[in-house]
């Protein structure tokens, strides 16, 4: 059994106008079948809206199935008593910056999710260093969060999963309100946290240049699996990923624009290297 | 007629332990009708500067000039000013109070002084503009979706009908759909109202694709003012402060490297494509 | 503007004073804000000022600072001044109209100002050199015998050092809307006490509503993590009392009773 396993996972919720009368039912989540396999990365894909941060708050128990089931490490995230362990094995890190961080300093902050399992004081320090080292955090653990960049406060945010040693992280959507070298410093803790500590990551993004490295991506719409495979199966399909307000990288559109006028390189180029590669073919 | 900066400097905190510039000499002509990006990384000077432009922040030293009177002379209406250079925050939906998004789009104006019936045409105006549907006029701003939230913002800042607009990020954190629409929509504006656009941006390739000039800001300084084919061409000394140029500049790069005789001083995808197929003989 | 508030801010250094246990630090200035209220001669008011600007000293948080808390209670304290001054009955020394300062008058407004320069002054020392968890963890663990009355200590702690975390975002962001809102026009400054309330409104609905989305952010964040309040929750930095610390209360103990003795009944 997989790391994080659905089937038929569905989730509605009841919308409500100012009187509180039913409005309607929205299918946010619709049969979504996932099997995700320790130490795999995942990108999960979507415009706003697509239901993609729903089934991240699935997998850390804090929304339930309204139909099928989800299994975080082989356990049900339905059942109550399994919920603390489901959420120290899959940790969560959020979109915004500021709204995650708890301790006024940055070790407190890492400290907390430890203290929240009743690690030992002596436990806590250990863990609280290894894991800002992890993330390259380490000179800043006595520095005020106030006094990070948001890239930096992402990755103590990464860190403050990673000291209660799970085996998953389910990272939503980390980078949206981050500069292009807080999205790179990020998505390289991300990484390496992968690479080295083999840690299951999912990542929820809808900036195509970071799913780049994952093994497997799925592509949701209107709550459902659109489209899933690796990433070069799912750049080759421009126009659809168009027609899902998603797009491809730069090089990838290049390729396919070229492919359009003629020019037969092949589909799904990920790295400007593939892109001159083939084009050697020509001249 | 232009906004004129001479030797502006602004200094946060004088006088404390805290003091740092954050615009040190810049001088900068903004003639009518450009479209311009302004990019660098956070700190670097670019929010200090916007705000500098409307009034909102008055330079250490030096003077800002609004059609060849200076914005800070005691008699200059600074309201008048406000009106005139428009600026959207990132993030803008967050400033959004009104019971209704039509509602909300009236503040500027309102507070113009204008009367009802004006007030209510440019605001039925702005929300064209913007491109937000009839049906969204009387919902709350608070149950549209975020690129419709972002919209509604935009246009409550068009509605008191700017002669420069400077926009501070429009499309941070919106998905690639989103993206474009609202830069095509700027875009638009600026061609047919032939106002001022100012568009402060991480993206490169955004700016490459839509502006005509870009100011590149660095450490309070302007490091470089230029059409954008002449500032990517500096690429590797962006690269020094933490910017790049646009991806496809790269893949242009490349190609020539490994042979094939490519313009490489290209910054979109069509160029790009043009210059290949030309290369190949195939143009 | 807003963020001239230095109430409550912390300063780093390392020191004594610093390295007091934030137990010993609370106990420290309410047994100091009591003696301010015992004493009511020079001698008295001489001994707090003693202390005070030993611990100052101590401290090693550059007077500067003190002064800059003081700026915010300079309208307060020229009230307390001006109504003691006019205020108390006696032997008139000057005599403008109506008004009459007197011997008495004098005498009072003197403490009065002192008391009050003293008592801020003593607060900051204890912001100024515990970081505000700190404190929180000392209130917590002061009040922990609460907990056997159903008093919500942990929650009440965890509240305030969250509170104490979002107040310099909340400033930040207080900031920006309202300049976002004076882009379109807004204006917060002119007008009639009615007119400026009402002017408010653009200001606080944006905040309140970002308030409540961090707090729902943040309560999902913590339960994310594990957060399910105080029970079988260990601590990463637990309050162990020092040898230090034993001296501390000894040394506030014979401040107390020297004032008790010099401030109150010898004379």
């Amino acid at each position: 059994m997989g790391i994080i396993e659905t089937r038929n996972l569905a989730f509605e919720y009841i919308r409500r106008d100012e009187e509180g009368n039913v409005e309607g039912i929205t299918r946010a989540l619709d049969d979504i079948n996932l099997d995700v396999k320790p130490g795999d990365f995942v990108a999960v894909l979507g415009h706003n809206g697509s239901g993609k941060s729903t089934l991240a708050k699935h997998i850390n128990a804090i929304l339930y199935p309204t139909e099928g089931a989800i299994w975080v490490d082989g356990k049900d995230t339905a059942k109550e008593e399994n919920l603390w362990d489901i959420r120290q094995r899959a940790g969560m890190v959020f979109q915004n910056p500021d709204n995650q961080i708890i301790g006024q300093v940055v070790e407190e902050d890492v400290g907390f999710g430890p203290e929240n399992l009743g690690v030992p004081t002596k436990e806590i320090w250990e863990r609280v260093e290894e894991s800002l080292k992890a993330v390259g955090m380490y000179e800043f653990r006595k520095y005020s969060p106030n006094k990070l960049s948001g890239g930096q406060k992402q990755r103590v945010s990464i860190a403050g999963v990673i000291a209660m040693h799970p085996k998953c992280i389910i990272l939503d959507e980390p980078t949206a309100m981050l500069d292009p070298n807080g999205r790179r410093e990020v998505i390289r803790a991300a990484r390496a946290l992968n690479d080295v500590e083999e840690i299951t990551i999912i990542l929820i993004t809808h900036y195509m240049e970071e799913i780049i490295h994952a093994n497997k991506v799925f592509v949701m719409d209107k709550g459902k699996v659109a489209m899933e495979g690796t990433p070069r199966e799912i750049f080759s399909r421009v126009e659809e990923l168009k027609s899902l307000r998603l797009d491809v990288p730069q090089v990838t559109l290049l390729a396919h624009e070229l492919r359009k006028s003629g020019v037969a390189v092949p589909e799904g180029i990920l790295t400007r290297e593939e892109l001159v590669e083939s084009l050697k073919a020509f001249y | 007629m232009a906004i004129i900066l001479d030797h502006v400097n602004y200094i946060y905190e004088a006088g404390t332990a805290m003091e740092h510039a954050a615009l040190k000499d810049v001088n900068l002509v903004i003639p009518d009708g450009q479209f311009i990006g302004l990019i660098g990384h956070t700190g670097s000077g670019k929010s200090t500067l916007v705000q500098l432009l409307n009034g909102l922040l008055a330079p250490t030293s030096g003077s800002v000039y609004y059609n060849g009177a200076d914005i800070h002379d005691s008699d200059y209406n600074k309201k008048e000013l406000r009106r005139k250079v428009g600026l959207v925050f990132q993030y803008p939906e967050h400033q959004l109070f009104e019971i209704d998004v039509f509602s909300d789009v009236c503040f500027g104006p309102k507070n113009l002084g204008l009367d009802k019936k004006e007030v209510e045409l440019r605001a039925y105006a702005a929300l064209k503009q913007v491109g937000l549907e009839d049906e969204y006029f009387y919902q709350s701003p608070f149950d549209l979706s975020g690129g419709q939230k972002r919209r509604a913002a935009i246009a409550g800042v068009l509605a008191m009908k700017p002669e420069v607009l400077i926009l501070d990020e429009p499309t941070a954190g919106l998905d690639p759909k989103g993206r474009d629409e609202i830069l095509d929509q700027i875009k638009k504006l600026q061609t047919q109202m032939k106002i001022t656009v100012i568009l402060v941006s991480h993206s490169m390739d955004d700016v490459a694709k839509y502006v005509e000039r870009i100011i590149v800001m660095n450490r309070g300084q302007v490091m470089f003012d230029d059409i954008p084919k002449e500032v990517f061409r500096h690429y590797k000394e962006l690269e020094t402060v933490g910017l790049a140029a646009p991806q496809v500049t790269y893949i242009m790069q490349a190609l020539k490297k490994s042979g094939l005789n490519v313009d490489t001083d290209i910054t979109t995808i069509e160029e790009a494509k043009a210059s290949i197929l030309n290369a190949l003989g195939r143009g | 503007m807003l963020r001239e508030i230095t109430l409550g801010q912390y300063y780093q250094t390392d020191s004594v004073i610093h390295r007091l246990d934030p137990r010993v630090k609370l106990v420290t200035t309410i047994c100091y804000i009591i003696s301010l209220f015992i004493v009511d001669n020079v001698i008295g008011y001489a001994i707090a000022g003693l202390f005070l600007a030993l611990v100052i000293k101590l401290s090693k948080v550059p007077l500067k600072f003190m002064v800059r808390g003081m700026k915010s209670i300079i309208f307060l304290l020229l009230i307390a001044v001006v109504f003691n001054l006019f205020l108390t009955p006696g032997e008139a020394v000057v005599t403008l109209w109506k008004l009459r300062i007197t011997k008495e008058g004098i005498r009072l407004a003197g403490f009065m100002a002192i008391r009050l320069v003293f008592l801020i002054m003593g607060s900051s020392v204890m912001t100024l050199t515990t970081t505000p968890n700190n404190l929180t963890d000392g209130m917590e663990s002061l009040m922990g015998s609460l907990k056997h009355l159903k008093v919500p200590v942990h929650e009440i702690a965890m509240m305030m050092s969250i509170a104490l975390r979002f107040i310099p975002i909340l400033l930040e962001e207080t900031d920006k809307i309202m300049k976002a809102q004076i882009a379109r026009g807004a204006d917060f400054e002119s007008g009639n006490l009615i007119k400026k309330a009402k002017s408010l409104v653009p200001l606080l609905v944006p905040l309140f509503i970002s308030a409540f989305r961090r707090a729902n952010d943040l309560a999902m964040a913590m339960e994310a993590r594990c957060y399910r309040g105080g029970e079988q929750r260990t601590k990463m930095k637990p309050l162990v009392y020092k040898k230090r610390d034993g001296l501390a209360y000894g040394a506030v103990v014979c401040y107390l009773i020297i004032c008790i003795v010099f401030g109150k009944i010898l004379l």
